[in-house]
C-alpha cells in the first residue's frame, strides 16, 4: 500500500478480480476519509528521537525486572517473611511485582511503538464476498464428480456397501479393547448394590471412630458417621482394608444420623421399626450424582446437596422436595445393641448413590 | 533477729501502758475491716445474685423477649410457612441465651430467615441475668468455662494434635455450611451460615452445644467436649495461617476468585485498551517532505 498523498480523500483500491470494480451511483456522494493529521513524532525529529528513547528505556527496564525476578527467586524463601508488605510475603510480592512489571513494560513499550512511531495512515479495503468465485466452485464440483465416476463406486453398489461395512465393523475391536480398560470387576453391578454395612455393625463418628450411645443424642443433633468396619481394631475384629477397596467402602458407607421429635417423623411403609426413638439414619451420598451431603437444617429437617441443590426431607423418608435428584436417600435401619450403642439392622435395602442402568432391575 | 527481738522487747515494755488497749483495738478493727472489704462483698453479691438475678432477668425478659417468646418463655404457637415465630425457650439453657443475646442476634430487629449478628443490646450483667432467668425455666446447657474451649493448659505437642484433630472434625461436620475456611455460606430461603472468623471460642462452643436457629446441635453425646475444644483450636489456628499468595478474597473458593479475575482483571484490561485507543496526540503541522 502506498499513499503518497494522505491529505486527499482516498479512493478504494481494488485487489481481487471479483470485487465489483464500479459501485452503483449512490444518492449521496461518498465523502471519503477526512484529511490525515500528523502526530508530533511524524513531523518533529526531536519528538521522534524522544519516543525512540522512551521505548528503548521501557524494554531495558523490562530486562532489569526479569533479572530482578531471578534474583528475588533465589534470595527469598516462600515460607519466610510472610507478612512483609500489607500482609503479603516478601517472596510473593517481589516475584509478582518484578515479573508483572517486566511483562507490563514490554507491553507498554510495544503499544508506545505502535502509537508513536509505526505508520498510522488510514486505508480502505473493500469487503470481499463470502463465496468463492463461480468458476472456482464449478471446477471443484467437476473434479469431485470426475473422481467418483473414475472410481466407479456409484456403479458398483457391492463394492461400496462392503467397503462401508468393513469400516463399520472395524469399530468392534475398538469397543472390545476399550471395555477391557475398566478394572476387572467394574462391570459387576452387584458391587454397586451393596455396602459394607451388615447386621449388628456399630455406627461410629466419622474421623474419630467412636461408637454412639443412643441415649446421649439430643433432639436436633446431626452426626456425620461411618461404619465401624472402617475403623478396624483388634477389639472389634474387622479386617484392615487398603487402597481402592478402602476408599470405595468409605465412600459408600458414609451416613448421616439425626435425631428429631419422634412425632415429626412420617415413616415410609415398612420402615416403622427402622428408627430408635426419633434417631434416624440415611446414606450421606446424594442420589443425583453422588456428592456427600450434610447441609442439614434442624427446623425444617431438610438436607441440601451443595452440588445441585437437591433437597431431601429427612422427616418424610428423605423424599426429594427440590432439585434434580430422582429418588429419596436410602435409609439405614437402626437398632440399639446390648450396651446401648447404635447399630445397623442390616445393609441398605437399595443401592446408594447415583442411578445406573441396571439399578431398577435389582 | 536481734533487731526483731529488740523491737519486740520495746513493744513488750509498753504492753501495759495506758494506750495499749486502744491501739490493739484499733489494729483489730483495721484488720477485720480490710479483710471484710476484701472478701465479703463477693459473697454478698453472689448470694444476692442467686436471689435477684433471676428476678432481674425476668423483668428484662418481659420487656424485651416476651413479645415473641411468651410471658413465661413458652413460645408463641403461631406457625407461618412451617416455622414457629417465637420458639419455646424452656430447656434451651443459659448457653443459648449467652450466645443469642451476647452476640446481638437477639432481640431480633425483625422476624426473618436469618438472625444476623449485630450490636449487642444488653450489658454483660443483663445478659447474665437473662441467662439465669431462662436457665431457671428448665435445665439446659450451661455457659461453658474458659477451660472448656481453650487449649491454654496443653503442651505444645498436645496443641498440635488438638488442632489437626479439630481440623478433621471441622472438615467432616462443619464445612457443608460454614465453608472449608470457616467463611460461611448461603443457605436455603434467604438464610446464610455466618462466617466463623473472629468469633470468640465461647460463642462457637455455645453454638455447637445449643444449635442456634437452623444449625443442628453438636451436643456432648455427639461431639465430646474435647472434640468441640479441638474444633475451636483449629478455627483459631486457621486465622493465624499466613496467606502466602496474597489476598484471600473472603476465602470463598474458586467462584469468588474466578469472578474477581473475570470482572476486575479482564474488565480493567478492556478498560485500559479502550483508553489507549481513544487517546492520541495530533500535531497541527503537516509533514514538510510529504
Amino acid at each position: 500500500m502506498s499513499h503518497d498523498d494522505h491529505s486527499t480523500a482516498l479512493t478504494p483500491e481494488v485487489h481481487d478480480s471479483h470485487v465489483p470494480t464500479h459501485r452503483e451511483v449512490e444518492p449521496l456522494a461518498d465523502p471519503g476519509l477526512p484529511p490525515h493529521t500528523w502526530r508530533p513524532t511524524d513531523v518533529d525529529p526531536k519528538a521522534e528521537k524522544r519516543a525512540e528513547r522512551q521505548i528503548a528505556a521501557m524494554f531495558i527496564a523490562a530486562m532489569i525486572m526479569a533479572v530482578l525476578f531471578v534474583v528475588a527467586y533465589f534470595s527469598f524463601e516462600v515460607g519466610d517473611n510472610w507478612d512483609t508488605f500489607a500482609g503479603m510475603g516478601a517472596s510473593t510480592v517481589s516475584l509478582g511485582v518484578t515479573l508483572g512489571l517486566s511483562l507490563l513494560l514490554i507491553g507498554i513499550g510495544i503499544i508506545h511503538l505502535a502509537r508513536k512511531l509505526m505508520a498510522d495512515a488510514e486505508m480502505v479495503e473493500m469487503r470481499h464476498p463470502a463465496a468463492s468465485p463461480q468458476e472456482d466452485r464449478d471446477a471443484t464440483i467437476q473434479a469431485l464428480t470426475d473422481g467418483l465416476d473414475e472410481a466407479g463406486i456409484g456403479r458398483r453398489p457391492l463394492v461400496r456397501n462392503t467397503m462401508l461395512g468393513a469400516m463399520g465393523v472395524l469399530g468392534l475391536p475398538v469397543v472390545v479393547l476399550l471395555r477391557d480398560l475398566a478394572p476387572g470387576d467394574a462391570l459387576d453391578t452387584s458391587k454397586l448394590a451393596h455396602t459394607i454395612w451388615e447386621p449388628e455393625m456399630r455406627l461410629v463418628r466419622d474421623v474419630v471412630g467412636t461408637p454412639i450411645l443412643a441415649s446421649e443424642i439430643e433432639v436436633g443433633d446431626l452426626i456425620n458417621a461411618a461404619p465401624e468396619a472402617m475403623f478396624p481394631t483388634e477389639e472389634n475384629g474387622y479386617p484392615e482394608l487398603e487402597g481402592a477397596e478402602e476408599q470405595s467402602e468409605k465412600a459408600k458407607g458414609a451416613i448421616i444420623i439425626v435425631r428429631m421429635d419422634p412425632d415429626d417423623i412420617t415413616p415410609a411403609k415398612g420402615r416403622e421399626k427402622w428408627t430408635v426413638d426419633g434417631i434416624i439414619c440415611y446414606s450421606k451420598i446424594c442420589t443425583h450424582v453422588g456428592c456427600p451431603i450434610s447441609l442439614y437444617e434442624r427446623t425444617t429437617h431438610h438436607v441440601l446437596c451443595p452440588c445441585h441443590q437437591s433437597t431431601f426431607d429427612l422427616a418424610d423418608a428423605a423424599k426429594v422436595v427440590f432439585g434434580p435428584a430422582a429418588r429419596p436417600l436410602p435409609q439405614l435401619p437402626l437398632a440399639v445393641d446390648g450396651e446401648g450403642y447404635l447399630v445397623a439392622q442390616s445393609d441398605f435395602n437399595e443401592p446408594i448413590g447415583a442411578s445406573y442402568w441396571e439399578r431398577e432391575k435389582q | 533477729m536481734r533487731v526483731l527481738n529488740r523491737t519486740a522487747g520495746r513493744l513488750s515494755r509498753h504492753r501495759r501502758g495506758p494506750l495499749a488497749g486502744l491501739a490493739v483495738l484499733l489494729l483489730g478493727l483495721l484488720i477485720s475491716g480490710s479483710l471484710y472489704t476484701a472478701f465479703a462483698p463477693a459473697q454478698a453479691t453472689s448470694q444476692a445474685s442467686q436471689a435477684d438475678q433471676v428476678a432481674q432477668g425476668k423483668e428484662l425478659f418481659l420487656a424485651s423477649c416476651a413479645f415473641c417468646h411468651g410471658k413465661n418463655g413458652e413460645g408463641i404457637p403461631t406457625v407461618r410457612d412451617g416455622y414457629q415465630i417465637g420458639p419455646s425457650l424452656v430447656g434451651v439453657g443459659a448457653a443459648a441465651v449467652d450466645f443469642q443475646v451476647g452476640t446481638g442476634r437477639m432481640p431480633m430487629a425483625s422476624p426473618g430467615a436469618q438472625a444476623p449478628r449485630k450490636a449487642v443490646v444488653f450489658n454483660d450483667e443483663e445478659v447474665a441475668a437473662l441467662a439465669a432467668y431462662v436457665a431457671s425455666l428448665a435445665p439446659g446447657p450451661a455457659i461453658p468455662n474458659q477451660s472448656d474451649y481453650s487449649i491454654e493448659g496443653l503442651s505444645e505437642e498436645e496443641r498440635q494434635e488438638a488442632i489437626s484433630r479439630g481440623g478433621q472434625i471441622f472438615l467432616t461436620n462443619c464445612t457443608a455450611c460454614h465453608n472449608f475456611n470457616g467463611a460461611g455460606g448461603a443457605m436455603p430461603r434467604g438464610g446464610y451460615a455466618p462466617s466463623l472468623h473472629g468469633v470468640e471460642g465461647k460463642y462457637i462452643y455455645e453454638a455447637l452445644l445449643t444449635g442456634p436457629q437452623n444449625m443442628p446441635n453438636f451436643s456432648n453425646g455427639n461431639l465430646s467436649p474435647d472434640e468441640k475444644r479441638d474444633v475451636i483450636a483449629y478455627l483459631d489456628s486457621i486465622e493465624d495461617t499466613p496467606e502466602y499468595a496474597g489476598f484471600a478474597l473472603g476465602g470463598l473458593g474458586p467462584v469468588s476468585e474466578g469472578l474477581f479475575a473475570w470482572l476486575a482483571g479482564i474488565g480493567s484490561l478492556v478498560g485500559a485498551a479502550v483508553w489507549i485507543a481513544s487517546h492520541t496526540t495530533r500535531s497541527k503541522k503537516s509533514k514538510v517532505n510529504a
